[in-house]
């Protein structure tokens, strides 16, 4: 990576506030994804709900509140995008309590 | 007469519905809004459909479980105006607060899947979240004869997220119990990256999949059931097939939340995590599966929040700003089979951790480690949950978690929080 950052051993951010536009396409470039407007609406909206509520939305929640459906989610982020999505928007990955 | 409102007479508001009723004089309405007129002791659907819980047991008439002194509308919610502090209900006036508080939980939505609710609905594909669902994969289980038998969480959030893993654990011991355990491929298929999501509970409990012999499909982001064919298929069209679906299915917050300004893209509301006020609101609160915070959706965190919800009333009544206590704390026993049982707890900062609960060092029961004590502990809380949580008597445990007792070093050792 041409950004020095710290992520944890699944490539997660370790900070939060390490995150930043330019970040998140670096990030995106070394996950394979070129970052256009479609991309960033999608980012945003889950950075934004998980900013208001404190965990990382599933693909649904995204979906609605990007105005994005879930299949051209699968086309902008096409190896799984939860995952992509987290990883790219610098929030904690999606997860249960075990 | 001033009057606390309680929407919803599941276990976060039937527990609130008793702890103001006590806190508070009879100069106080203590009033609930349920259409219902039952309540079902949830953890008992995970036992109904293996024979080992019976409807009768987990089912009570809705007016037993409300004591005297509380005013219960039996009618279904429109919508909430919280400017002029009214909520409006489908049969009488609208229902004036001083302090609204919305516990009005969550629903299960098989409609939200395509194919789900065709002709293999309750037919190859199930449902355990709900009492008929339960109960007719109590049928489908006993006719079962071996095949592939696939658990699939469609989304989070959803209720007791262990639910579906100790639903698989007992469908093993089930299965095996019958002898046909070797007939069947057993699937836990999840839209997560796996089965235990954190480092320390990987570490600790993958050995349950790997020795029950569970296949473990992962992020698998269910966009289809077909019936007709019996797969599931997903968004990047990846197909599971299955003999026997039991689904969870994606969960939203009930219907006039999410048509509601007050709820989320989901019908879930935008809670303070910390004093439960409803943001962007007065006087109103919300508790237990309907509010969109990261704790749980469990009858043990329903109970913590009830208890640091009422002081927080009081000082609210009292003039007095709210304290922010409630701090995610949950605590659940999670079914392994055989009878055996883990328990865990846990809150916002604070991962599942082994040790002692609830004395340290002394237990009776051990953290995150299977055993027989627990599987009885877990067994005995349906008394527990009739007869002291929702009438809101006292439970000695605290509505905050604890340290005491737990191995701190365990998750940086595991590579976790």
């Amino acid at each position: 990576m041409s950004v020095a950052v710290q992520t944890d051993a699944e490539g997660y951010l370790s900070n939060k506030d390490d995150w930043s536009e330019e970040l998140a396409n670096e990030l995106a470039k070394d996950l394979g994804v070129e970052l256009g407007d479609a991309h960033w609406q999608v980012l945003n909206a889950a950075r934004a709900i998980e900013s208001e509520s404190g965990s990382s939305p599933g693909l649904r929640k995204i979906s609605k509140r990007s105005e994005t459906p879930i299949k051209a989610i699968y086309k902008l982020f096409p190896d799984g995008p939860a995952k992509l999505i987290a990883k790219i928007a610098g929030i904690p990955k999606p997860k249960s309590c075990l | 007469m001033k009057t606390i409102l309680i929407l919803g007479a599941g276990t976060a508001g039937t527990a609130m519905a008793h702890k103001m009723r006590r806190r508070l004089s009879s100069d106080w309405e203590v009033a609930v809004v349920d259409p219902s007129t039952t309540h079902i002791y949830q953890p008992g659907l995970l036992f109904l459909p293996f024979g080992d819980e019976t409807e009768a047991r987990i089912v009570r008439e809705r007016g037993a479980t409300l004591g005297k002194g509380i005013t219960w509308h039996k009618t279904e919610v429109k919508a909430i105006d919280t400017e002029r502090r009214v909520v409006e209900v489908a049969e009488g006036n609208p229902l004036a607060y001083d302090f609204l508080i919305i516990a009005s939980g969550t629903e299960v939505r098989p409609d939200m899947i395509e194919g789900m609710l065709d002709g293999g609905w309750r037919k190859s594909v199930f449902d355990f979240y709900t009492l008929e669902g339960a109960k007719a994969l109590q049928g489908a289980l006993a006719r079962y004869e071996g095949g592939r038998l696939v658990i699939n969480v469609v989304e989070m959030p959803i209720k007791c997220p262990v639910a579906p893993l100790e639903f698989t654990f007992l469908a093993d011991a089930y299965l095996t119990k019958r002898g046909i355990r070797d007939k069947t491929e057993l699937v836990y298929a999840t839209p997560l990256d796996a089965a235990f999501t954190k480092p320390l509970a990987s570490q600790t409990l993958g050995y349950l999949l790997e020795d029950k012999g569970v296949q473990v499909e992962t992020e698998l982001m269910t966009g289809e059931v077909d019936s007709e064919k019996n797969v599931i298929r997903s968004y990047d069209e990846r197909e599971v097939p299955y003999d026997l679906l039991v689904t969870i299915p994606p969960h939203t917050g009930v219907g006039f939340l999410e048509d509601s300004p007050l709820g989320d893209e989901l019908g879930f509301v935008p809670t303070d995590p910390h004093t439960l006020a409803v943001k962007g609101v007065d006087n109103v609160f919300c508790i237990g599966d309907a509010t969109d915070l990261p704790s749980s959706k469990a009858g043990s965190v329903a109970h913590f929040q009830v208890d640091l919800l009422s002081e927080n009333i009081l000082r609210a009544i009292d003039g007095k700003e709210l304290e922010p206590t409630f701090d995610g704390h949950s605590n659940c026993f999670v079914e392994t089979g055989h009878g055996k049982a883990m328990l865990i707890d846990f809150n916002y900062e604070t991962e599942p951790l082994p040790g002692q609960f609830p004395i340290p060092g002394l237990g009776p029961l051990p953290l995150l480690k299977e055993a027989r004590r627990n599987h009885w502990a877990k067994l005995a809380f349906r008394w527990v949950y009739w007869n002291a949580l929702l009438p809101a008597r006292p439970i000695p445990i605290s509505p905050t978690m604890s340290l005491a007792g737990k191995q701190l070093s365990a998750a940086a050792e595991a590579g976790g929080s």
